[in-house]
């Protein structure tokens, strides 16, 4: 299966796939944002205030989710302001163009790079600066990802892992297969028949039912 | 699934009643009603998504496995898969044979190049006489090992119901000696080996 399974990659830049699994999970990541308006009735589906006829008043603060941002966002900026979540301001714009690498991007919200590419689709004077840090901190933590994921062969990589986004785990993985496939055409078992996972998971499951 | 798409019917209908309501005046409902449409877009793309990757995995299916599929994977597609399963068979069969000469090429097999053409089976259980695809008989035997064609992917494959997975353990290419190789092109009588 995994020889011939091809899924949707995420989008690249600020476009999202709209197939892609993987950008569906991290448009669901809030930001944080104002009502620019009273939201009538919205009350009791964003989680606040008792009755249904109740509104949201003007001026309050809200946690959306990204994909709704989008949606209710247009450029005369009547329904919902956006702002920028504090991982992309200027503190900790700072800490990234220190040091890059010692940051947790995993528990930064496991997105940092697509969310930040999708929210230099929303207006905001900040942009360019936004733009240029998620640029130099991925130049920063590359090189230690493409060590990390070259030299560690058979070994239990997940310390290596813990702190990295989701973009620079796929990063990590097709680096691991890269030297997984090598290190077995140098053992010679690249030209080695095996049965094919799916069939050997087949065969698993077949047993269990005649023993079962 | 379903009770999704009954959630989509229920706020597209309720949208419907807000739109009605907005044209006759209210305005302020408006957002109401971008929002329910952002909702069912949501939806929408979550589930197509899905179906789609269960159909890219469908498509893998067919290349990992051949084109029989084993009653407990149909067991969970639904009637559309199933069929859109067939389609593709058919495309890609039709596609084999218009590359590569008269009879066609089939691409799913060798896969990896292979090293050399024929391949030793080693049998675990004694199943007794086997008929492959093209028409030469073996005989299975307990630990065995007989010289297989190209066409080894179709052991894997259970027919008649048969445990095939048991039979069949880590094949492995060996380099057939050349006076006991069978004459690729020619079968087994052919006289110059």
């Amino acid at each position: 299966m995994s020889e011939a399974y091809f899924p949707v990659g995420p989008g690249l830049g600020m476009e999202e796939n709209f197939f892609s699994l993987d950008d569906i999970l991290m448009s669901q990541e809030k930001l944080p944002g104002r009502a620019e308006s009273a939201l009538p009735r919205l009350a009791v589906l964003l989680g606040r205030g008792a009755g249904s006829a109740e509104s949201v008043p003007e001026g309050s603060k809200l946690e959306i989710p990204l994909w709704l941002a989008k949606g209710l966002h247009d450029s005369k900026r009547r329904i919902i302001s956006v702002e920028l979540p504090k991982i992309y301001k200027e503190a900790w714009r700072t800490v990234f163009s220190a040091d890059a690498n010692v940051v947790d991007l995993h528990k930064m919200g496991p997105y940092y790079y697509g969310f930040g590419s999708q929210l230099l689709n929303f207006e905001n004077p900040e942009n360019p600066e936004i733009a240029q840090t998620i640029l130099q901190t991925f130049i920063a933590r590359f090189r230690r990802i493409m060590d990390s994921s070259q030299n560690a062969y058979n070994e239990d990589t997940s310390a290596l892992v813990a702190r990295l986004d989701e973009l620079e785990r796929a990063l990590f993985q097709v680096g691991q297969k890269g030297l997984n496939d090598f290190q077995c055409w140098e053992k010679g078992q690249a030209s080695q028949i095996t049965a094919s996972s799916l069939v050997q998971n087949y065969g698993k499951r077949k047993l269990a039912e005649v023993d079962g | 699934m379903r009770q999704a798409l009954e959630e989509m019917r229920a706020l597209y209908e309720r949208n419907q009643a807000d739109v009605s309501e907005a044209k006759s005046g209210r305005t302020d409902l408006i957002f109401l009603i971008r929002f329910r449409h952002c909702c069912l877009l949501r939806n929408q793309r979550c589930l197509l998504a899905y179906l789609y990757d269960r159909l890219l995995r469908i498509r893998a299916l067919r290349w990992e496995y051949g084109s029989v599929l084993p009653n407990t994977i149909q067991f969970h597609m639904s009637a559309e898969e199933v069929e859109w399963f067939n389609q593709y068979k058919k495309s890609l069969a039709t596609y084999m044979r218009s590359v590569g000469g008269e009879e066609g090429l089939d691409l799913t097999q060798d896969i990896k190049p292979p090293k050399s053409l024929y391949i030793e089976v080693r049998c675990l259980k004694d199943h007794g006489e086997f008929e492959i695809e093209d028409g030469t008989t073996i005989l299975l035997k307990k630990n065995s090992q007989v010289p297989v064609a190209g066409v080894w992917s179709v052991l894997f494959h259970p027919f008649h119901s048969h445990d095939i997975p048991l039979l069949m353990l880590a094949l492995q290419r060996v380099p057939v000696p050349a006076h006991t190789a069978p004459c690729c092109l020619h079968g087994p009588e052919c006289s110059s080996a």
